[in-house]
């Protein structure tokens, strides 16, 4: 690591003031009584980000089979069968579980899904 | 009425007074306010559960752009819709061409249209799949004939895109 240019000397004489500033700072700390950090509240586990989430599409008798179909394909890039299948599913059991994965991307799946207005919704898997 | 595609518009031709004034009463049926149903409907939770957090981050972050959107859709059917103004009150027929381009904005309208009725109709899924209801006698069966005339402009726009 370089100190920069300087003087013959120069900046060996910094480095012993910074060693024996950082001394005279140890000898200081040693006498203050150490106080742990504690955690008043623990928002979000390492364990709960690992889970994946699930982009759930509902039943809604409004919407038609085949814009149902259509969002499919444009929102997931699914090919036409595979949003067909996912659409039935909808239709038969009320719901269908369209993707899983990291809570961000499917938090922006479901966004796209209300700005087609399908009813929509980010579950975390048990 | 008839419905067809050339070149790069959506052509509805014969259209009768009535059928052009649900047309003309599209962005006005999308509008939700005053129904919390309906505004329910068109801005629904992001969890089926009580996760505070991400509801709380949804109507911050999500609805505003949401609104912005669907918004912007009915401007654009609005825009398309003036060529039916000036001659209400004239029996004759009447011709609407829609850019293809605008289709997107077609099928939103249409569909914030047609979930904002049935939510202020509170329609159920009998009523909505009953397709031969006739004739018209009150408020509500002309609501139920405004969804599903919606429903089929939407099918065939989605044809059309489809095709």
């Amino acid at each position: 690591m370089s100190c920069g240019p300087r003087r013959d000397g120069e900046c060996l004489a910094q480095i012993k003031e910074i060693e024996e500033r950082t001394h005279v700072s140890n000898q200081k700390t040693a006498t203050i009584v150490r106080v742990e950090p504690t955690i008043e509240k623990e928002t979000r586990s390492e364990e709960e980000l690992d889970l994946p989430w699930q982009v759930v599409v509902h039943n809604d008798p409004v919407n038609l089979m085949s814009y149902v179909t259509m969002v499919f394909q444009r929102v997931f890039g699914y090919p036409r069968e595979k949003a067909e299948r996912h659409m039935l599913e909808v239709h038969q059991n009320g719901r269908s579980i369209l993707w899983s994965g990291m809570r961000e991307p499917a938090e922006l799946y479901v966004q796209q899904l209300h700005g087609y207005l399908l009813l929509a919704t980010l579950e975390k898997t048990c | 009425m008839e419905i067809r595609r050339r070149k790069n518009q959506i052509e509805i031709s014969e259209l009768d007074p009535f059928l052009a004034e649900l047309l003309r009463q599209i962005p006005a049926s999308a509008n939700p306010d005053g129904a919390p149903a309906a505004e329910q409907r068109l801005f629904s939770p992001p969890t089926t559960g009580k996760d505070a957090e991400i509801c709380a981050e949804w109507k911050l972050y999500v609805e505003p752009e949401l609104r912005r959107l669907f918004q912007s859709a009915t401007e654009t059917v609005a825009g398309d819709l003036e060529q039916l103004n000036g001659n209400e009150k004239t029996l004759a027929n009447h011709t609407l061409r829609i850019p293809a381009k605008h289709a997107d904005a077609w099928l939103s309208a249409l569909n914030q249209a047609r979930l904002v009725i049935t939510a202020k109709n509170n329609f159920t899924e009998n009523e909505l799949n009953d397709h031969f209801r006739s004739p018209i006698g009150s408020r509500r069966d002309l609501s139920l004939f405004q969804v599903n005339f919606y429903g089929f402009l939407q099918e065939f726009i989605l044809r059309e895109l489809d095709s």
